[in-house]
């Protein structure tokens, strides 16, 4: 636009971003990792160096792009109505990624209420697992025998770490809002600090199962379902930490303010959404 | 606040050549490359479906392997759906809804871009494993039909793996997209157009974002597991670890019937604005149609077992998924009827958008009402699994979206390309598209009451007329969209009268109130609306 109009109408103009190579670069980067998977998951190295180099891509690809946002906020660019549009795009992230979890806890409720069941009432003349009982945890008529989690264990003392976080996030954000960087500041460590705790602890738990309750990916619809609830729970917990991370750069730069803080309480949504969900984990997975 | 340092979009000068199409931000720009890129797959998929008539069109093993057969035939089905009409009913979302809504652009451009690009990477993962078989590894790619069921599925070769990719990455690209819509919808009207003045074609895409965001993670769930049963060991739908096949089925199906709703919604939603213009009268019923937009899209999540009637559930759950999918025909009839409310006692001219819209009823109608015959769970004891089934989702699909995208495409042409197309042409498309539809799939019907089961490359010699006249009708329909191509591209290329503003005598709305083809910002400042 004419500086001129620039200036004049500069409230009333929606920014909209110069052609940008980034968001191409970040989809080429995802085809080399989804090409790579395919392969790979055939045996291919081919397929392993194609999805290293597609990650390292997407990854640069993707610092670039947001680090060209974090610029045009820092240069203004954004007023109310930007701010509200990546609002109301974060809410409806974090609603795809809830249905996403849904459809999980979905399959948990399929295998453990309908499918092992309907396996096991299945008349011994027509079933060629006749005498399968139907069990929770099971690993199924052909699977190895394992002990499942005590969630009394390291899990509850994960839940409240979490909860303990999710604390630390909002105070933090109270804190930037009231002016206290410092204090603001100091939180977000800790948050992140209580995460990496939590992802060690999980990592040790994974190993333990894997190592001395031989409960692996194989331990039949409860091992499957297992890994893939806190498996998929764990991801999104790495992704939080690494989103906090940049936060807390960012604070430590002098970024953000009582008045323009879109990422920091975006990624403090999605830590409470992570939080949630790991509720449901603990409940379901764990404890009933 | 200082507005220097940082670039903003300038407003006419672009980068230009390839890197324009690349790197572009501008929602123009990118409707355009959704719509060529879903063109272009619609005559890839097209092609293969010729294939498929060609080998069924006398009885025997003709053309093809039956290995061969069933990858064409899986790939023909991924290929319509997830590359042709979801990108081209996103190109139309692209290019009109900001210009609808007297929005500048829409609300997340870079991620607009981003979304765009993930497509052709996708369709490039599905059809690789045909690419890495010519040098001898694997045996092609996804053989199973595009509901992938398990335990073929399981079973089935590397190609397999590349599906699942593919549907990741179409799955990613589809998110960020309605997002990106229903963050356009909410937050970037011009001031003065409320939620009940914004067009019905912008209604139905919110709707069809709903959609997508409630139950295409459900289906990337499902991949995922499918992949981790493949190659990590699990027994998510392995009866043999206590897990079920069936499973796979309500994960596919419970993300598969909404799917119909999301490539149907946004002609569903651009009809009444077609049928409007050439009755020259307003659209009757605008919020009838919301709320019927509304009442389809929340029964389309809880109706999805009416493809599993012969999978063994129980007769209670049978019953039950009858009369909600049945009760989805109410909400169809308002719309059928807001869509003849518009046009009765309407001075109708009949330019080639319109006859592609009075077909589009009366395709989409036969679809419909076959639709509710199978929903019946014991009608749907004989038909399931023939070509019936085949029959019907082909008057619904391309009776419905694909007469509603061609008939969008040329009623915006003039306006995108400033220039109107060869009415000529276009009749001749029309009608020739009438005659091969119904040729190729009128018979289908009758073939599927008789028996013939679909997904077989050769078929019992009592077949052979109604196949013959079928795929006879089938290169009709393929040939006759070539002239639909050729209209498209003299088009473009500048030949035929200028268009002006307003293109048709009835039109509507914002985008009819800017120059043909518009500028390349449009409403950069917000239009006032009354
Ligand atoms: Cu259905």
């Amino acid at each position: 636009m004419a500086s001129a109009t620039s200036d004049a109408h500069h409230e009333a103009h929606y920014f909209i971003p110069t052609p940008s190579p980034y968001p191409i670069l970040l989809s080429a980067g995802l085809f080399l990792l989804a090409l790579g998977g395919a392969l790979a998951v055939n045996g291919s190295s081919a397929g392993r160096w194609s999805a290293l180099i597609g990650a390292l891509i997407s990854a640069y690809a993707l610092s670039r792009w947001l680090g060209a946002v974090i610029r045009e906020n820092r240069a203004g660019a954004y007023q109310k109505q930007e701010g509200l549009s990546f609002r109301v795009g974060m809410w409806w992230f974090i609603i795809s990624e809830a249905v996403f979890f849904s459809s999980l806890f979905g399959v948990l409720f399929y295998e453990r209420v309908i499918a092992v069941p309907w396996l096991a009432s299945l008349s011994p003349h027509f079933s060629p697992w006749a005498g399968f009982k139907a069990v929770w945890p099971t690993s199924g008529p052909h699977g190895a025998p394992f002990t499942p989690q005590d969630a009394w264990g390291i899990p509850a003392v994960n839940t409240v770490i979490l909860l303990a976080s999710a604390g630390t996030v909002t105070l933090a954000l109270k804190q930037m809002m009231a002016r206290e960087r410092a204090l603001a500041t100091l939180l977000v460590g800790v948050t992140i600090a209580l995460g990496v705790t939590f992802l060690g602890l999980q990592a040790h738990e994974f190993y333990h199962a894997y190592t001395s309750l031989h409960l692996t990916l194989g331990s039949g619809v409860y091992g499957a379902t297992f890994y893939l609830l806190t498996g998929f729970h764990a991801l999104h917990v790495t992704i939080g930490l690494i989103m906090l991370c940049v936060i807390l750069a960012r604070l430590v730069e002098g970024d953000f303010s009582a008045e323009n803080h879109f990422a920091f309480q975006a990624v403090g949504w999605y830590w409470h959404f992570v939080d949630v969900v790991w509720l449901f984990v603990f409940l379901f997975v764990y404890w009933l | 606040m200082s507005a220097t340092d940082f670039e903003s979009a300038p407003e006419e000068h672009h980068p230009t050549g390839v890197t324009r199409w690349l790197s572009t931000t501008n929602h123009k720009d990118i409707g355009i490359l959704y719509m060529g890129f879903g063109l272009t797959m619609f005559l890839v998929g097209g092609l293969l479906s010729l294939l498929i008539r060609a080998e069924l069109f006398e009885p025997g093993m003709k053309i093809m392997p039956p290995e061969l057969y069933n990858q064409v035939i899986a790939v023909h089905g991924l290929v319509m759906v997830f590359a042709a009409l979801m990108p081209l009913t996103a190109g139309m979302a692209n290019y009109l809804i900001p210009m609808m809504i007297g929005a500048p652009d829409m609300a997340l451009p870079r991620l607009n871009n981003f979304g765009f690009w993930l497509l052709p990477p996708a369709a490039i993962l599905l059809v690789a494993p045909w690419l890495l078989a010519l040098f001898g590894t694997g045996n092609g790619t996804i053989d199973t039909g595009w509901t992938i069921y398990a335990p073929l599925s399981i079973q089935s070769g590397l190609g397999m793996d590349f599906a699942i990719f593919t549907v990741l990455l179409f799955g990613l690209s589809s998110t960020v997209f309605s997002i990106n819509v229903i963050v356009t919808v909410l937050n970037m009207r011009a001031p003065g157009m409320t939620l009940y003045k914004t067009p019905l074609f912008v209604w139905s895409w919110l709707w069809t974002a709903f959609l997508l965001i409630a139950v295409f993670p459900d289906l990337i769930a499902g991949v995922i597991m499918l992949l981790a049963d493949r190659h990590f060991g699990t027994h998510f739908f392995s009866a043999a670890g206590g897990g079920d096949p069936i499973l796979w089925i309500h994960m596919f199906w419970f993300f598969g019937h909404p799917e119909v709703y999301i490539l149907l919604f946004p002609t569903v939603g651009i009809l009444p604005h077609i049928l409007s213009t050439f009755a020259r009268k307003p659209i009757f019923g605008y919020k009838a149609q919301i709320y019927a937009f509304a009442a389809i899209g929340l029964l389309s999540v809880i109706v999805w077992a009416h493809h599993m009637y012969t999978s063994g559930l129980p007769a209670v759950a049978n019953i039950y998924f009858m009369f909600a999918t049945m009760s989805i025909s109410i909400p169809v009839s308002i719309l059928f009827f807001c869509w003849f409310g518009t046009i009765w006692r309407g001075s109708m001219t009949f330019e080639t958008p319109m006859l592609f819209a009075l077909g589009y009823l009366v395709l989409f109608g036969i679809g419909g009402l076959t639709g509710l015959v199978l929903s019946d769970a014991a009608a749907d004891q004989q038909y399931h699994g023939t070509y019936f089934v085949v029959a019907h989702f082909h008057y619904t699909l391309f009776g419905g979206p694909i007469m509603g995208v061609i008939a969008a495409i040329y009623y915006y042409l003039p306006k995108v390309t400033g220039r109107m197309y060869s009415e000529k042409l276009g009749k001749w498309h029309f009608w020739l598209t009438m005659i091969g539809f119904n040729a190729t799939f009128f018979p289908q019907f009758l073939l599927g009451i008789d028996g013939m089961p679909r997904r077989i490359p050769d078929y019992a010699l009592q077949f052979a007329h109604l196949n013959m006249a079928s795929s006879i009708g089938a290169f009709v329909l393929g040939a006759s969209q070539l002239l639909f191509l050729i209209n498209i591209i003299k088009t473009a290329a500048g030949t035929g009268e200028r268009a002006s503003s307003k293109v048709w005598e009835g039109a509507q709305g914002l985008e009819f109130t800017v120059s043909s083809p518009p500028p390349y910002h449009t409403f950069l400042l917000p239009p006032v609306v009354q």
